[in-house]
C-alpha cells in the first residue's frame, strides 16, 4: 500500500500506469474534464465580451474607447503572450518526450512570457488612469473595460500559479514521463487564456482602431 | 516495488484521515454513495425551508388586505423560497441522485474525480449556509430569484441582503460546475466493457445533457451576478442607467442561465421516470434511442429560447416571433417523450406501487405544465398574462408536478438501495394522494386568478375583486401539500430505523443497480460488470430474451469476483478549500484581511490537493482489509 499512496513519486513505468485505467473513449479523464472547463470558460468569456460590445460607446461622458487604444503597445504585449504559447507547446512535448527536466525550463520562459505581457498591460492600465483619466468609476466604458481586461489578467495569473507549480516539480526532479498528461491540460489552459487574449485584442483594441 | 526508497515531499506528508465512521469520516469522505447520502439529506432541510417560506406567502394571500406578514417580509419570502428551492433544493436533491446512482447504473467502482466531487458538495452545503444566515445577518435579499437591477442595486438596495444572495449563488454555482465537469467525464469516460452510449439507462443520458446544460449555462450567470457585485462593491457603473447603461444586458445574461436551468431541473425528472415507468409496467422503455435524442434535442433548443422571458421589454415583433417559434419547438421533443412513457405503459402488466403512482402523477401534472407553457410562448398573450399568477401556476406544475412529484418517485423507488430498508408501500400512497389533490388545489386556482389579472410578487390585494375564492382554495391546498410532505417525511424517517430490510433487487428490476447489494457496498461491484444489453439485469434473469443468445448472457454472469479492490480514501483538501472560501466570502462583506487570508488558505490547500497524493484503500474480499 505504500507504493501506491505516493504516486507523484511513483517508482516506475509500469505503476504510472496504474493510475490510468482504460477510459470509454481512450482519452484521459484530466483532459477531457480540461476541454469541459475551457467550454465552461468560452461561455464565460462570451458573456462578458458580449456585455463589453454592447456597453462600450454607451457612456454619457468621456473619454471614449476610439480616443484611449494604444494599437503598437498592445501589439507587443500580445506578441510576447503569443509566444509563451509557443514555449508552452514545447513544454507539453519535451513531457511527452519524457524530457522533465527540459519542462521546467519552457515553463520557465512560458511564465517569464506571462509575465511581460502582464508588466505592459499594467502599465497601459496605469497610463490610461494617469494620463486620461479613465477608471472604472469614469464611465460605462471604463467600468467595463477594466473588468474585462481584468478577468482576462486574472486568468493570466492562475495560469502562470498553475504552470510554476509544475515548474517547481520538474526543477526538483519529481515530475515523471507518466504525468506529461498533467503538463498537457496546463497547455490546453494556457492556449485557451491566449486564444481568449486574440479575441479582446481583435475586438476591443483592433475593431476600434479601425472605427467600427 | 514496495521496496522504492522515494522521500515523501512536504505535501505527500501531510495527515491524511483515517477513520471510515464516525463525523470525520462524513466530512473527509470521497465515496460517490456518502456524498450522494450526504446531498440528500442537505436538500431536504433546504426543502423544508423553502416549504415554510411559501406556506407563510400563503397565509399572508389566504385572504384579502390581511396584514399578517409586512410587505417587506413578504419581498425577502418570494426571494429566498425560489432562491432555495431551486438552489439548494431541487437541484442538489437530483445531485444526490446523480451521485449515488450514476456510477452504479454505468457499472463503475466511483466518480471519474472523487475529491472534486466532494468538494462540489461542500460548496453547496456553505454556500447555502452563507446564503441563509442573511436571515440573521440584517436580513436577506428582497430582490427576486432573478436579481434584476435596479431592485438589486446599492442605491436602492442598501444592507448586505442582495451581497449574501450574490456571493451564496457564486460559491453554490462553483460546487454545480465542478459536478457538471465530473458527471460529463464520468458517463463518458468510466463505463463497464459493453456499456456503449446507446445501452445506457435513460437516465444517465438525462444526467449527461443535464451535466451539458450546467457547464454552459452557469459561466453566464456567474457573469451577471459578479457585474452586479461589481456595482454593488466597487462603485462600478455597469447598471446605472444615469451612466447610459442598458439593464437589459442584465436580463439576457440572466435568461441565457435562466431557461436552461429549467431544463438542469426537468430533464432528470424524467430521466427518473423513464427508469420508473419500464420496471413497474414489465415492459422495456418504448422508443429508447429517441428518447436519448429528444432530451439532447431539448437541451439544444433549450439554450435559444430565454427571451420569452422578455416579451414584455420591447424586443419589437421579429425578435419575439423568432422566440416564440423557437419556444414551441420545445413542445415536440417533450410531446415526444410523454407519448413513449404512454407508450411504454401501454399493454405494460402494471403495479401500482407508490414510485409508480408518484410517475404516473408526473405524466399528467407535467403535461399540464408543458401546455400552459405553450400558451405562454406565444407572444401576444404573454403580454396579456405576464407577470400574473398564471405564470406562478404554469411554472409550478413544471416544478412541482414535473420535477419534485419525480424526485419523490425517485426517493421510494431508490430509497430501498440508499439506504438498505424499504419504505411503507401504504404512507406512500397516502403520502401520494394528498400530494395530488394538495397540489392541483394550490396551483390549479392559480391560473384562473392570472386570468383575472392578479399580479404575482404582491403581498395582499383588495376585496371584492374575485380573487378572495380561488386565493383560500389555493392556501388550504397549500397546507394540504405541507401535510403530505410531513407524511413522507415520517415514512422515510421511519422506515429507515424500523422498514423492511431491502433485498438486492426489491422492484424486479432491468438495470445494474440491482445486481448488487442494498445499501451498495463501498466498492460498488464486486466484479466488473460485462454489459450486453439495455435491460442488462432483466435479460441476466431471462437469458432466453438475450438478442445474442443465451450464451452471451451466461457468460457475462459468469465473471469471478476481484479479489483486490481499491477504493480512494478520505481527504481534508476539499472540505478545507470550501471552507476557506466560505470563510473568505464573510471577509469580503465584513474584514478584507479576512478575505484574503481566506484565499491565502484556499491556494495553498489547492496545491495541497495536487500534491499530497491518494490516501488509498485496499479491500481484499473475504478477508482482511
Amino acid at each position: 500500500m505504500s507504493h501506491a499512496s505516493v504516486p507523484m513519486a511513483g517508482a516506475g513505468h509500469a505503476e504510472g500506469h496504474a493510475h490510468h485505467h482504460p477510459t470509454s473513449l481512450g482519452i484521459p479523464n484530466q483532459k477531457l474534464a480540461t476541454w469541459l472547463f475551457i467550454a465552461s470558460e468560452s461561455m464565460f468569456f462570451a458573456a462578458l465580451i458580449t456585455t463589453y460590445m454592447v456597453f462600450r460607446y454607451r457612456s454619457v461622458v468621456g473619454p471614449h474607447p476610439d480616443e484611449v487604444v494604444n494599437i503598437p503597445l498592445t501589439t507587443v504585449s500580445t506578441f510576447i503572450l503569443l509566444m509563451s504559447s509557443l514555449t508552452m507547446a514545447l513544454g507539453v512535448s519535451a513531457a511527452h518526450r519524457g524530457e522533465t527536466r527540459a519542462v521546467g525550463k519552457f515553463l520557465a520562459l512560458t511564465i517569464l512570457g506571462g509575465l511581460g505581457f502582464l508588466v505592459i498591460q499594467f502599465y497601459e492600465w496605469w497610463h490610461l488612469a494617469h494620463d486620461f483619466g479613465l477608471t472604472w468609476h469614469t464611465n460605462i466604458f471604463g467600468s467595463v473595460f477594466y473588468i474585462l481586461t481584468g478577468f482576462h489578467k486574472a486568468h493570466v495569473i492562475f495560469g502562470m500559479l498553475w504552470l510554476s507549480v509544475i515548474a517547481i516539480s520538474s526543477f526538483r526532479g519529481t515530475l515523471r514521463k507518466e504525468h506529461a498528461v498533467n503538463v498537457d491540460v496546463a497547455g490546453l489552459y494556457w492556449h485557451f487564456v491566449d486564444i481568449v487574449w486574440i479575441v479582446i485584442f481583435t475586438l476591443v483594441f483592433l475593431l476600434t482602431e479601425a472605427g467600427v | 516495488m514496495a521496496t522504492t526508497t522515494v522521500e515523501r515531499s512536504f505535501w505527500q506528508a501531510l495527515p491524511k484521515p483515517k477513520a471510515q465512521a464516525g463525523w470525520w469520516s462524513w466530512v473527509t469522505t470521497v465515496d460517490h454513495k456518502r456524498i450522494g447520502i450526504l446531498y440528500f439529506w442537505t436538500s431536504i432541510v433546504f426543502f423544508l425551508i423553502g416549504g415554510v417560506e411559501a406556506l407563510l406567502m400563503r397565509l399572508q394571500l389566504a385572504g384579502p388586505n390581511q396584514q399578517i406578514i409586512g410587505p417587506d417580509l413578504f419581498n425577502q419570502l418570494f426571494t429566498m423560497h425560489a432562491t432555495t428551492m431551486i438552489f439548494l433544493g431541487v437541484m442538489p436533491l437530483t445531485a444526490a441522485f446523480f451521485n449515488y446512482f450514476i456510477p452504479l447504473l454505468v457499472g463503475a467502482r466511483d466518480v471519474a474525480f472523487p475529491k472534486l466531487n466532494a468538494f462540489s458538495y461542500w460548496m453547496f452545503l456553505l454556500g447555502g449556509i452563507f446564503l441563509n444566515s442573511s436571515w440573521f445577518l440584517g436580513g436577506p435579499s428582497d430582490a427576486g430569484w432573478f436579481g434584476y437591477p435596479n431592485y438589486s442595486l446599492k442605491h436602492y438596495n442598501p444592507g448586505f441582503g442582495v451581497d449574501f444572495w450574490i456571493i451564496g449563488l457564486l460559491l453554490t454555482g462553483i460546487g454545480t460546475l465542478v459536478s457538471g465537469f465530473n458527471f460529463i467525464v464520468t458517463i463518458l469516460n468510466m463505463r463497464a466493457p459493453g456499456m456503449s452510449l446507446m445501452r445506457m439507462p435513460m437516465f444517465a443520458w438525462a444526467t449527461l445533457v443535464t451535466s451539458f446544460l450546467i457547464v454552459f449555462s452557469f459561466p453566464v450567470i456567474t457573469v451577471a451576478l459578479l457585474l452586479s457585485l461589481f456595482d454593488r462593491m466597487f462603485g462600478t457603473l455597469l447598471f446605472d442607467i444615469f451612466a447610459g447603461s442598458d439593464l437589459t444586458v442584465y436580463h439576457h445574461l440572466f435568461w441565457v442561465f435562466g431557461h436552461p436551468e429549467v431544463y438542469i431541473i426537468v430533464l432528470p425528472a424524467m430521466g427518473i421516470v423513464s427508469e420508473i415507468l419500464p420496471v413497474f409496467s414489465r415492459k422495456p422503455l418504448f422508443g429508447y434511442s429517441v428518447m436519448a435524442f429528444s432530451s439532447m434535442l431539448i437541451g439544444f433548443v433549450g439554450f435559444g429560447v430565454w427571451s420569452h422571458h422578455l416579451f414584455t421589454v420591447g424586443m419589437g415583433p421579429v425578435v419575439n416571433t423568432v422566440f416564440a417559434l423557437a419556444t414551441m419547438i420545445i413542445a415536440v421533443p417533450t410531446g415526444i417523450k410523454i407519448f413513449n412513457w404512454i407508450g411504454t405503459l401501454y399493454g405494460g402488466r402494471i403495479r401500482f406501487t407508490a414510485p409508480m403512482m408518484y410517475a404516473l402523477g408526473f405524466l399528467a401534472l407535467f403535461l399540464i405544465g408543458g401546455l400552459t407553457g405553450v400558451m405562454l410562448s406565444a407572444a401576444p398573450s404573454n403580454a396579456q398574462i405576464h407577470h400574473t399568477y398564471f405564470v406562478v401556476g404554469h411554472f409550478h406544475y413544471v416544478m412541482i408536478g414535473g420535477a419534485l412529484f419525480s424526485l419523490i418517485a425517485a426517493i421510494h423507488y431508490w430509497g430501498p438501495k440508499m439506504f438498505g430498508r424499504m419504505l411503507d408501500e401504504r404512507l406512500g400512497k397516502i403520502g401520494f394522494w394528498t400530494l395530488f389533490v394538495g397540489f392541483n388545489l394550490t396551483f390549479f386556482p392559480m391560473h384562473i386568478m392570472g386570468v383575472f389579472g392578479m399580479p404575482r410578487r404582491i403581498y395582499t390585494y383588495d376585496a371584492g375583486l374575485g380573487l378572495e375564492v380561488w386565493n383560500a382554495i389555493s392556501t388550504f391546498g397549500a397546507i394540504t401539500m405541507g401535510l403530505s410532505i410531513l407524511i413522507t417525511l415520517y415514512n422515510l424517517l421511519v422506515s429507515l430505523r424500523r422498514g423492511e430490510p431491502a433485498p438486492a433487487d426489491p422492484w424486479d428490476g432491468r438495470t445494474l443497480e440491482w445486481t448488487i447489494p442494498s445499501p451498495a457496498p463501498e466498492y460498488n461491484f464486486d466484479r466488473t460488470p460485462h454489459v450486453t444489453s439495455r435491460d442488462e439485469l432483466w435479460i441476466r434473469k431471462h437469458p432466453q430474451l438475450a438478442p445474442g443468445g443465451a450464451a452471451q448472457a451466461a457468460a457475462a454472469a459468469e465473471d469471478k469476483p476481484d479479489e483486490v479492490i481499491v477504493v480512494p480514501g478520505g481527504t481534508y483538501m476539499p472540505f478545507l478549500v470550501a471552507f476557506s472560501l466560505f470563510v473568505a466570502s464573510y471577509g469580503l462583506l465584513y474584514y478584507m484581511p479576512v478575505f484574503w487570508g481566506g484565499v491565502a488558505v484556499c491556494l495553498l490547500s489547492l496545491i495541497g490537493w495536487a500534491l499530497e497524493g491518494d490516501n488509498l484503500r485496499i479491500i481484499r474480499l473475504g478477508g482482511s482489509k
